[in-house]
C-alpha cells in the first residue's frame, strides 16, 4: 500500500501568499516629561505606562492590567505640574507636555499616609506586595494610636472551596470587577455600605452557597491581600505549614475541557496546593472555571490508593 | 446577564408599590406570573434591556420604602427581576443611601438634625428629650409605631432646630418640623402628619426671606410674594419672559449673554457657567442632558430649598433655557430626599408649565423640545458631587467618578451633560431679562451679580439674604441683626462644613470670589453660620469630622480611612495633655495634606478644611491652651 493511500484526508495546499493585515495607521504618540526625562508613549497611554517606559517604578495596589482601573487606593499618585491635586498614575491619561514628578515630597507624603491608613485599619499580614512599600515610604501605622478603628471581623468560612477574611480587605474593588464585567459576569459580589463601613458583600451578606457565586475563583486570583484564599492554602497557613520556599510551579493544560486553559500548579511536598493561571496567558488572562481552579484533588490522591 | 434571584418573593403591598411605578410585568421573566405558552418560547432581558432600565432602581426603592417603610429582600428581589439588576449590586446600592432601611422598622421616623447650626440652637437638648420620650435613637417606641434618629443638616438651618418626619403608607407623608420647639412638637407631628401638603405657605416663605418684597433682589423677588403654585401668577409676575427672550436669541445668543454676564457657578466650585454651556452645546455626541443639582446637603445651606419652594417655576424656566442653549431635550432635577416640599413644588410646577405649553414638545410654538424629570436622592451628601450625582441617576452607588473626562464630554448615561446648581440656573433669568451688562453691574468686575447667603446660628435674624457680591462679612452679619442677644462673636463658619472657620479678625473680608480666595477662604455655597462666645468649638469640630466620616462614599483610602482618623485625632486632642497635643497636631496636619492631595473628589479634598482653619485661625488645641 502506498503511503498516500493511508491518508484518508487531504492536507490543504500550502497558502500561496499569506494575507497580511492592512498597514496600521501610524500610531500617534504624546511626549511627557517624567522626573525631567522626556518619554514618548502612544496616545491614550496612562501616566503609569509613561512612568514604566521611563524606567520609574510606581507602586500600585488596585491596578491590574486585566481590569478596568478604579483608581481607588491612591498609592500610585504622582505630581503633575500645575495641577491642584495629585493624579492617579494608573488611570490618568498622559497628555502632551505634562511634567510629572514621581517621587516629590508631596507624592511621598501622600503615599506614606495612604499606606499608614491601610496598615492601621487592615490586617496586611498576607499582603505580600505591601510590606516593601511600607518600608520604602517609612510608614508608621502605629502613630494613629492603639485605639484606631479597624475593619477586623470574623473570617467567612462558609463553603468547601475558598475562605473570605475581610479583615484583610483593602477594598481595592478587584474581586468585584473580576466577578462582574471584567471577567466572570456573575455579579455575585458588590461593594455594599458606605464610607468606612463599605465592604464586599453578597446580597444581604448571605453565605456564598446561597449566593449567585459559581466558584470560578477569579476573585481569588486578583485579590492582592490574601483576603480571598483557596481552602488548601488557608488550611496549610492555619497549621503553620504553608511554605512557599518549598513550592515549585509547573504550567500545564487543564484536563477538563477543550478550551485548553493554561494552569499553573503550585506544588508543595508533592501535593498540588494551589492552581492559578498566568495573567499574561492569551486564553485565560488569569481566569479559570471552578474545575480548573479547584478540581485538582484527584491528582493529590496517591497512586496506590487509586489502584 | 444570568440573573440569579434567590429567596423570598415580594409581598402584595411591595409588588403593588413597584408596579405603580413600573407598570405590570410583561412576562414571567420580569417577575410576573409564569405563563408557559408565552414565556417559554422567548427570552427577555439581556444587557441592552438591563442598561436601559437600571436608572429606575432608586425610584423603585423609594416606591417600596414609601409604602412599607423599609425594603425587604423579597421587595429587592422583585425589583431586581423587573429591572434586570443582579441582587448583589442592588444590595450595594440600597445600603449606600442612608434614607433606605434594610430591616423592618417603625412606620413613622423622625429624622432629627444635630448638625452645626441646630447644635448651636438646642439640637442636642432636643435629641436628649426625644430619648426620654421615644427611647434611644433607632428603637421603636413601645406605645406607638414611631422612632427617631439623628440626621446631618436638613437644610432648615434658618429654623433650627429641625426635624423631618416621614411616615410610610399609601400615600406616604413627609413633613418638616422646624423649629422643633420641643420633643413634644416632634412627637405630635408623628401620627398627625398630613398628606398632600404642597409645601411652605407664603407666610412661611416670607419668614425665610427677611428681604421679601423689597427691591434689588432679582433672585428672591417672587419668593414670599407670588403664589408658587400658580402658573398664571408666575406669568403675571414676569415669568417666562426670559424663556421668550431665549427663543428669540437662539442657543448661541443665550450662551453669549451668559458668558458676557460672567456668571459663575454657585454650587461651590465657581466655574464659569457660559463656558460650561458652550462646551456641551458644541459636543457632537447626542443626546445632551441638563442636570439641575438640587442635592443641597452642605451643612448650613438652605438657599436652593427656598428658591425651589418659593419660586419653582423659575427653576423650571431656567432649566428649559439651559436645554435650548445646550441642544438638550431632557433634563433631570436631582433633589435631596430630605426636601419633600421642594420636590413637590418643582414637580407641580413642571406639570403646570407643561400643561401651559412652556415645557415639553414645541415650547411656546418655538419648535424647541425640552422636558424634565424630578429625581429624589436618598440621604447621601456625596451625591451633590456632580459625577456621583450622575451615578445615582443611573441607579448606581453614588461614588464620584475620576475626572477627566469632564461632564461636558462624558456625563450622565455617558453623554455630554451640563450640570448646574439651582441658584446658578436661577441667575440666568435676570441675565436674560435685564441683559448681561445691566445684570453684571451688580457685584464686582470679577464676581458679577448677586449672591444668596444662608445666615444661621447665633444671629438675630437668620434667613436667606440676597446681596450683590462685595459686602464684608461684618456687614453681612450686621444686616442680619448682628450676633443674637448682643453677645460677642466667637467664630463664623464660612462656606459650610467643607469651608473654613474664621474669627472676628476676618469681619473685614469682602464676600467676593476673589477676596475670599486671596484670604485663603471660600464662599462655598454661601453659608454663614455665626457662633457666639458660648459655642463649644471643639464639639462643633467633632461634629464636622463625624459628618465627613458619615458621608464619605468609601471609595478611596485617604478619605475612607482618613475621615475616621481625623475624628479620632480630634478626640485625642480634646482629652490629651499639652505635650501630647503637639504630636497629635503634627499627625493631623500630615493627614490633612494627604487627604487634600490624594482623595478622588472634593469631599475628601475639603474634609480637613474646617478643622485645619479652626486650628490655624482660632488657635484651637494650641499646645498649652485649655480648649
Ligand atoms: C462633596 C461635594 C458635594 C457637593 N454638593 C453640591 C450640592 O449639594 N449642590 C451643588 O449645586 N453642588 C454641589 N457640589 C458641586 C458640584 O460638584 C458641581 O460643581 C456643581 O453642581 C456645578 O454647578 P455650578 O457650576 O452651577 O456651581 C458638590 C461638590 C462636592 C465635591
Ligand atoms: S468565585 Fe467567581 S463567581 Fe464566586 S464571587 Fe468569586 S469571581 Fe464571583
Ligand atoms: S477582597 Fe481582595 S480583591 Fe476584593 S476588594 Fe478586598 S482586597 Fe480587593
Ligand atoms: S474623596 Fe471620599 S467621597 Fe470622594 S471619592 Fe474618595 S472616598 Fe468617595
Ligand atoms: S493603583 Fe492607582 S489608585 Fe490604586
Ligand atoms: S438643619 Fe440643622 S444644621 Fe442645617
Amino acid at each position: 500500500m502506498k503511503e498516500q493511500d493511508l491518508i484518508w484526508f487531504r492536507l490543504p495546499p500550502p497558502p500561496v501568499a499569506v494575507p497580511s493585515a492592512p498597514p496600521a495607521p501610524a500610531r500617534r504618540t504624546v511626549t511627557v516629561e517624567i522626573d525631567g526625562a522626556a518619554v514618548a508613549v502612544p496616545q491614550g497611554a496612562t501616566l503609569l505606562d509613561a512612568c514604566r517606559a521611563a524606567g520609574k517604578d510606581i507602586p500600585t495596589l488596585c491596578y491590574l492590567e486585566t481590569l478596568t482601573p478604579v483608581n481607588a487606593c491612591r498609592v500610585c499618585v504622582v505630581e503633575v505640574e500645575g495641577a491642584r491635586v495629585l493624579a492617579p498614575a494608573c488611570s490618568r491619561t498622559a497628555e502632551s507636555g505634562m511634567k510629572v514628578h514621581t517621587n516629590s515630597a508631596r507624592v511621598r507624603t501622600s503615599r506614606k499616609v495612604v499606606l499608614e491608613l491601610l496598615a492601621s485599619s487592615v490586617d496586611l499580614s498576607t499582603a505580600e506586595s505591601l510590606a516593601p512599600m511600607l518600608a520604602e515610604y517609612g510608614a508608621d501605622p502605629a502613630r494613629f494610636g492603639a485605639d484606631a478603628a479597624t475593619v477586623a471581623q470574623p473570617v467567612k468560612d462558609d463553603n468547601d472551596l475558598y475562605v473570605r477574611d475581610y479583615s484583610k480587605c483593602v477594598l481595592c474593588y478587584k474581586c468585584v470587577e473580576a466577578c462582574g464585567t471584567d471577567a466572570q459576569h456573575t455579579f455575585a459580589i458588590a461593594v455594599a455600605g458606605r464610607g468606612f463601613h463599605a465592604h464586599i458583600s453578597t446580597e444581604l451578606d448571605v453565605p456564598l452557597p446561597e449566593s449567585a457565586c459559581v466558584y470560578c475563583g477569579n476573585c481569588i486570583a486578583v485579590c492582592p491581600t490574601g483576603a480571598l484564599m483557596a481552602k488548601p492554602e488557608f488550611t496549610l497557613r492555619q497549621a503553620g505549614q504553608w511554605a512557599p520556599e518549598r513550592q515549585t510551579v509547573t504550567d500545564t493544560i487543564c484536563p477538563y475541557c477543550g478550551v485548553g486553559c493554561t494552569l499553573t500548579a503550585h506544588v508543595q511536598d508533592e501535593r498540588i496546593v494551589k492552581v492559578t493561571s498566568p495573567l499574561e496567558n492569551g486564553v485565560t488572562q488569569g481566569n479559570l472555571c471552578v474545575k480548573g481552579r479547584f478540581g485538582f484533588e484527584y491528582a493529590n490522591v496517591p497512586d496506590k490508593a487509586r489502584g | 446577564m444570568d440573573l440569579h434571584v434567590i429567596g423570598p418573593d415580594a409581598t402584595a403591598d411591595e409588588r403593588a408599590a413597584v408596579d405603580a411605578l413600573l407598570g405590570e410585568p410583561d412576562s414571567g421573566w420580569e417577575g410576573g406570573a409564569r405563563d408557559a405558552a408565552r414565556d417559554s418560547r422567548t427570552s427577555r432581558g439581556g444587557r441592552p434591556a438591563a442598561v436601559a432600565r437600571r436608572h429606575l432602581l432608586l425610584p423603585a426603592f423609594h416606591a417600596v420604602q414609601d409604602r412599607v417603610g423599609w425594603v425587604s429582600r423579597g421587595a429587592m428581589n422583585y425589583i431586581c427581576q423587573r429591572l434586570i439588576v443582579p441582587p448583589a449590586e442592588a444590595w450595594g446600592v440600597l445600603t449606600f443611601y442612608h434614607l433606605f432601611a434594610t430591616a423592618p422598622r417603625a412606620r413613622t421616623v423622625a429624622h432629627v438634625c444635630d448638625d452645626v447650626a441646630c447644635r448651636a440652637l438646642g439640637g442636642e437638648a432636643l435629641c436628649r428629650d426625644l430619648e426620654t420620650a421615644l427611647g434611644p435613637a433607632g428603637t421603636p417606641a413601645t406605645n406607638r409605631d414611631a422612632t427617631w434618629q439623628r440626621s446631618p443638616c436638613l437644610g432648615q438651618c434658618d429654623r433650627a432646630p429641625a426635624a423631618l418626619v416621614v411616615r410610610a403608607g399609601a400615600p406616604s407623608t413627609r413633613a418638616v418640623v422646624a423649629p422643633a420647639a420641643s420633643a413634644a412638637a416632634v412627637v405630635a407631628a408623628l401620627p398627625s402628619t398630613d398628606a398632600g401638603v404642597l409645601g411652605e405657605t407664603l407666610t412661611e416663605l416670607r419668614d425665610a426671606v427677611p428681604q421679601a418684597g423689597t427691591d434689588g433682589i432679582p433672585l428672591l423677588a417672587r419668593v414670599g410674594t407670588v403664589d408658587p403654585t400658580s402658573v398664571e401668577a408666575y406669568r403675571a409676575a414676569g415669568g417666562f419672559r426670559a424663556l421668550e427672550r431665549a427663543i428669540v436669541l437662539g442657543p448661541a445668543g443665550v450662551i453669549a449673554e451668559v458668558k458676557a454676564a460672567k456668571l459663575q457657578g454657585r454650587g461651590g466650585a465657581a466655574f464659569p457657567t457660559g463656558a460650561k454651556w458652550e462646551a456641551v452645546a458644541g459636543e457632537a455626541a447626542l443626546p445632551h442632558y441638563v442636570v439641575c443639582n438640587a442635592d443641597e446637603s452642605e451643612p448650613g445651606t438652605f438657599k436652593d430649598r427656598v428658591l425651589m419652594t418659593g419660586d419653582p417655576f423659575a427653576i423650571v424656566e431656567a432649566m428649559t433655557i439651559c436645554g435650548i442653549a445646550t441642544r438638550s431635550e431632557r433634563g433631570f432635577l436631582y433633589v435631596r430626599g430630605e426636601y419633600p416640599d421642594a420636590e413637590a413644588r418643582i414637580a407641580h410646577a413642571a406639570a403646570a408649565a407643561r400643561a401651559a405649553g412652556w415645557l415639553g414638545v414645541d415650547i411656546a410654538g418655538s419648535g424647541h423640545t425640552f422636558d424634565l424629570e424630578v429625581r429624589r436622592g436618598a440621604g447621601a451628601y456625596i451625591c451633590g458631587e456632580e459625577t456621583a450625582l450622575f451615578n445615582s441617576l443611573e441607579g448606581k452607588r453614588g461614588e464620584p467618578r475620576s475626572k477627566p473626562p469632564f461632564p461636558s464630554q462624558v456625563g450622565v448615561f455617558g453623554k455630554p451633560t451640563v450640570v448646574n446648581n439651582v441658584e446658578t440656573l436661577a441667575n440666568v433669568l435676570p441675565i436674560l431679562t435685564s441683559g448681561a451688562a445691566a445684570w453684571a453691574a451688580a457685584g464686582t468686575p470679577q464676581s458679577t451679580g448677586t449672591r444668596l447667603f444662608c445666615l444661621s446660628g447665633h444671629v438675630t435674624r437668620p434667613g436667606l439674604y440676597e446681596w450683590p457680591f462685595g459686602l464684608t462679612l461684618g456687614e453681612a452679619i450686621a444686616r442680619a441683626g448682628g450676633v443674637a442677644g448682643g453677645r460677642a462673636l466667637q467664630a463664623v463658619l464660612l462656606g459650610g462644613a467643607a469651608g473654613v472657620f474664621v474669627g472676628p479678625e476676618s469681619l473685614d473680608v469682602r464676600l467676593t470670589m476673589e477676596d475670599t480666595r486671596a484670604a485663603g477662604l471660600t464662599l462655598g455655597s454661601g453659608v454663614i453660620v455665626v457662633f457666639d462666645d458660648t459655642a463649644d468649638l471643639p464639639d462643633l469640630l467633632g461634629r464636622i469630622a463625624e459628618f465627613f466620616e458619615h458621608e464619605s462614599c468609601g471609595q478611596c483610602v485617604p478619605c475612607r480611612v482618613g475621615t475616621v482618623r481625623q475624628r479620632e485625632l480630634l478626640a485625642q486632642l480634646r482629652t490629651g495633655d499639652a505635650h501630647a497635643r503637639g504630636d497629635r497636631l503634627a499627625v493631623l496636619t500630615e493627614l490633612g495634606q494627604a487627604m487634600r492631595d490624594a482623595s478622588i473628589c472634593g469631599l475628601g479634598q475639603t474634609a480637613s478644611s474646617a478643622v485645619e482653619s479652626a486650628i490655624a485661625r482660632l488657635h484651637l488645641f494650641r499646645a498649652g491652651s485649655v480648649s
